[in-house]
């Protein structure tokens, strides 16, 4: 069943997997299932090379500058909440967009009920950040940190990150970057581009498995100010009973997900034969054109995000006149095995700066496994749909 | 980082090995970095030139 499904969800999770990433996760499982750093033993040992070249690949993927700074964590969101809870106290005050999935509002609403201050600049109803509204923001008080979701998981619509990262570092600003939506389909270099702390999630664009991801900490980040989310035993410094200082365990207490870590490396290695980030997102990007044009010919279809590709990745949302989201998407799964995502995709803040709240949209992303072929017959079906088929 | 501090010296051309952290040191998990004392300096050099965390340095006797 699974064969014929025309999958357009990958900005949920992407599928299918590359070849070898669930082998990988499987011969970790049998062959090398030591707990990497603890024991002193074979196994634990090839278990440990596995993961440090996997923080290697990571690091050597986004222009980090040390291994040991690719903090290893369970999804894109357990990183935002580090980088955030970790830096942040009372009396600081934020500037984020008006494009911020949730991993990002929620934890930034619940820090404000906790004395810090949040300021959302807008974005235009294309999911364009105002640059000029965003200094504005950024240097109306002093500012502790920016927040920028690198590319909107609802239009697509990318955040030009060098000059917003510049205004926030001449202001004093340490720079998050939400990269859930960007690695892997978008060349990133965080010391070139000013990042600080960049999250990205290891079971999208990166084409790991899911329990993975990680926050990778640049040079201006000061480890030893930065409050752990766990603490626990890492395997060092094993005689004292307070967190240990050293990087990265002080912030990967208990045993990491090494299995999915595995499959992950496994990930980035095929991502590397496809030609990395830079080829696969155009290869994507294509595909998304393609959809954006194919849909704009069909009456009571409305699109969202920018027309200009230059200024989006691969994910596409519509709307059809007259239909809810979710019938549409319904028969889109139902009769036409099209999986699509549709609703609020966790970033209603989005939605509202696009004026799709509270209903939504229908989501499409295309990955590096869609097909052309598969493109034309979501157009089609998304034809039928809207004429009443 | 033992595994980082491994992948820098070896690339220098020093014979070094993992071993399991001997308990006489230190009764710390994992794993510690053996290599000829005659190299010791130069070792910490490079350690510290590669910015690796190191937790001690002893003389291994045998």
């Amino acid at each position: 069943m699974n064969g014929d499904v025309i999958y357009l969800d990958n900005a949920a999770t992407s599928w299918p997997k590359p070849p070898g990433v669930a082998q990988a996760i499987v011969e970790c499982l049998e062959r090398e299932a030591g707990n990497p750093g603890r024991s002193g033993h074979r196994l634990s040992l090839a278990a440990g090379r596995r993961v440090y070249a996997v923080r290697e690949a990571v690091a050597e993927l986004f222009g980090a500058p040390d291994p040991v700074r690719v903090i290893f964590t369970n999804n894109g969101t357990m990183a935002v909440n580090m980088a955030l809870g970790g830096l942040l106290a009372p009396g600081d005050r934020v500037v984020c967009t008006g494009m911020e999935h949730n991993a990002v509002m929620r934890p930034l609403r619940d820090l404000e009920e906790h004395g810090i201050t949040v300021v959302v600049a807008p974005c235009d109803p294309a999911g364009r950040l105002d640059l000029d509204a965003f200094a504005r923001a950024v240097n109306a008080a002093p500012t502790r940190m920016v927040v920028l979701n690198h590319a909107s998981n609802v239009t697509g619509t990318l955040c030009p990150v060098a000059e917003a990262a510049a205004v926030a570092r001449k202001a004093g600003a340490l720079v998050l970057l939400d990269a859930a939506q960007t690695a892997g389909s978008v060349p990133i270099d965080m010391e070139a581009l000013g990042v600080d702390l960049l999250a990205f999630t290891g079971h999208k664009g990166l084409l790991g498995p899911s329990g993975t991801g990680g926050l990778i900490l640049g040079e201006r980040v000061n480890a030893a100010e930065m409050v752990p989310l766990l603490r626990g035993g890492t395997g060092s410094r094993s005689a004292q009973e307070r967190q240990p200082p050293d990087l990265p365990d002080r912030f990967e207490a208990g045993t990491i997900n090494f299995a999915g870590i595995a499959g992950l490396g496994a990930g980035l290695a095929a991502l590397a034969a496809m030609g990395g980030p830079a080829a696969v997102g155009r290869r994507e990007g294509q595909l998304a054109q393609r959809l954006r044009e194919g849909l704009s010919a069909i009456p009571g279809v409305r699109l969202y995000g920018p027309a200009d590709p230059a200024e989006r990745v691969a994910v596409v949302s519509f709307t059809i006149d007259g239909l809810t989201v979710s019938e549409v998407g319904g028969r889109l799964d139902d009769e036409y095995g099209i999986l699509t995502r549709v609703g609020l995709h966790c970033a209603p803040a989005a939605h509202r700066t696009i004026g799709t709240f509270p209903a939504g949209t229908v989501r499409l992303s295309p990955g590096p496994f869609t097909t052309s072929d598969q493109v034309e017959r979501t157009i089609r079906a998304v034809r039928e749909i809207a004429e009443g088929v | 980082m033992a595994l980082k501090a491994e992948k820098l010296l070896k690339t220098e051309g020093l014979a070094v090995r993992l071993i399991p952290t001997p308990r006489q040191f230190s009764s710390d998990c994992g794993f510690a970095l053996r290599f000829d004392w005659a190299e010791c300096e130069r070792v910490q050099r490079l350690l510290e030139h590669g910015r690796v965390e190191t937790a001690g340095v002893h003389p291994l006797d045998g």
